[in-house]
């Protein structure tokens, strides 16, 4: 049961931050040339293949509750901020990722950028495309490397992650345009609540907590994990028609459930 | 020391993200959560009501400062623009 959960969260973790690095790759690759935004995306590719090769074995060192606690704090931190961020989106107190926007942008940026020549690299588009991958990977390298060493199948969570790639650049590919339809925010909070519970439940293991049912408590805390932040939503969704309805004036956007 | 402390900034950001306050409060719940299993009590309860109370309370604070920056009607901006580092 919890290899699937490791996969799935891997899979959605890595499909979310691959649409967002897909549009900035997208778009200079279009505006610049091909070549040296592909340099860029392999040695990101390469240099994130880097970071979980180091961490992974470096984790599987440290005693079994210790690295819990920090496996589980990371992912809770992680876990928090995604959910957060969802939350607000969904009630409409935060604008949801528009990559059509972000597409537009990006083009803009790139045509309007000069040209400068190194190691007989168009610059601007290799930094570009490297930096879009490289730090939209990076979380994503974190959540595989602490997802799995916590139970360690690194391997298993990085076949998720490795699936969102092919899928997402795959599709990439055949479209040439930013994948706008992707349901975004609807991933970023699944994925949210995946991280919060099992930071919850290996965080709490850590600290020397015995959880009633071991493992099949984890049930029971995504369902919490899950209901709190929808009732979050509904909560801060009243607020917000309701404050709308003294100022009728006041902007406002679809809001994605 | 210019690289270093970029550095050091990069990975504070990616750790802490946009509210300190979400780590400071887990640190918080978790250190409550091992002194109470230390002294003998089941704690399982603890960690996941701080755990929604951090999340609450983060929620909670940024729906106020989004309303306050609207100024004095009482009408929520139109929604912020994304954060790219996120």
């Amino acid at each position: 049961m919890k290899g699937s959960f490791l996969v799935l969260v891997a899979f959605l973790a890595s499909s979310v931050e691959m649409v967002e690095a897909l549009t900035i790759v997208l778009a200079v690759g279009i505006t610049r040339g091909w070549r040296s935004t592909l340099v860029g995306v392999g040695a990101a590719t390469i240099a994130l293949a880097a970071a979980v090769a180091a961490l992974g074995p470096a984790l599987t060192l440290i005693p079994i509750s210790a690295l819990r606690l920090l496996v589980g704090a990371l992912l809770l931190v992680f876990g928090l901020q995604w959910l957060r961020k969802a939350i607000l989106r969904a009630a409409g107190y935060q604008r949801l990722h528009d990559e059509e926007a972000i597409f537009i942008r990006e083009r803009q940026e790139a045509l309007a950028a000069g040209r400068v020549e190194r190691a007989g690299l168009d610059w601007y588009a290799f930094v570009l495309s490297f930096k879009g991958v490289f730090l939209e990977g990076i979380e994503v390298a974190f959540i595989v490397v602490t997802l799995g060493s916590a139970q360690h199948e690194i391997p298993l969570a990085a076949v998720g992650a490795g699936a969102a790639v092919i899928v997402v650049g795959t599709v990439g590919l055949v479209v040439r345009a930013p994948l706008s339809r992707v349901p975004e925010n609807a991933m970023k909070f699944g994925v949210g609540v995946m991280l919060t519970t099992f930071g919850t439940f290996w965080a709490a293991e850590g600290a020397g907590v015995h959880w009633p049912g071991a493992d099949a408590a984890i049930l029971v805390i995504l369902a919490v994990m899950l209901l709190a932040p929808l009732g979050l939503v509904r909560l801060i969704q009243r607020r917000r028609t309701a404050v709308l309805a003294v100022e009728p004036a006041a902007p406002s956007v679809p809001v994605q459930p | 020391m210019k690289y270093v402390l970029g550095f050091l900034r990069f990975w504070r950001d990616f750790i802490v993200g946009d509210d300190w306050r979400i780590a400071a409060g887990l640190a918080a719940g978790l250190l409550l959560t091992w002194a109470i299993a230390r002294g003998g009590v089941a704690a399982w309860w603890t960690l996941p009501i701080a755990v929604l109370a951090v999340l609450s309370l983060a929620v909670w604070r940024a729906v106020r400062e989004d309303e306050r920056a609207a100024g004095p009607v009482r009408r929520p901006r139109a929604p912020r623009d994304e954060d790219p580092s996120r």
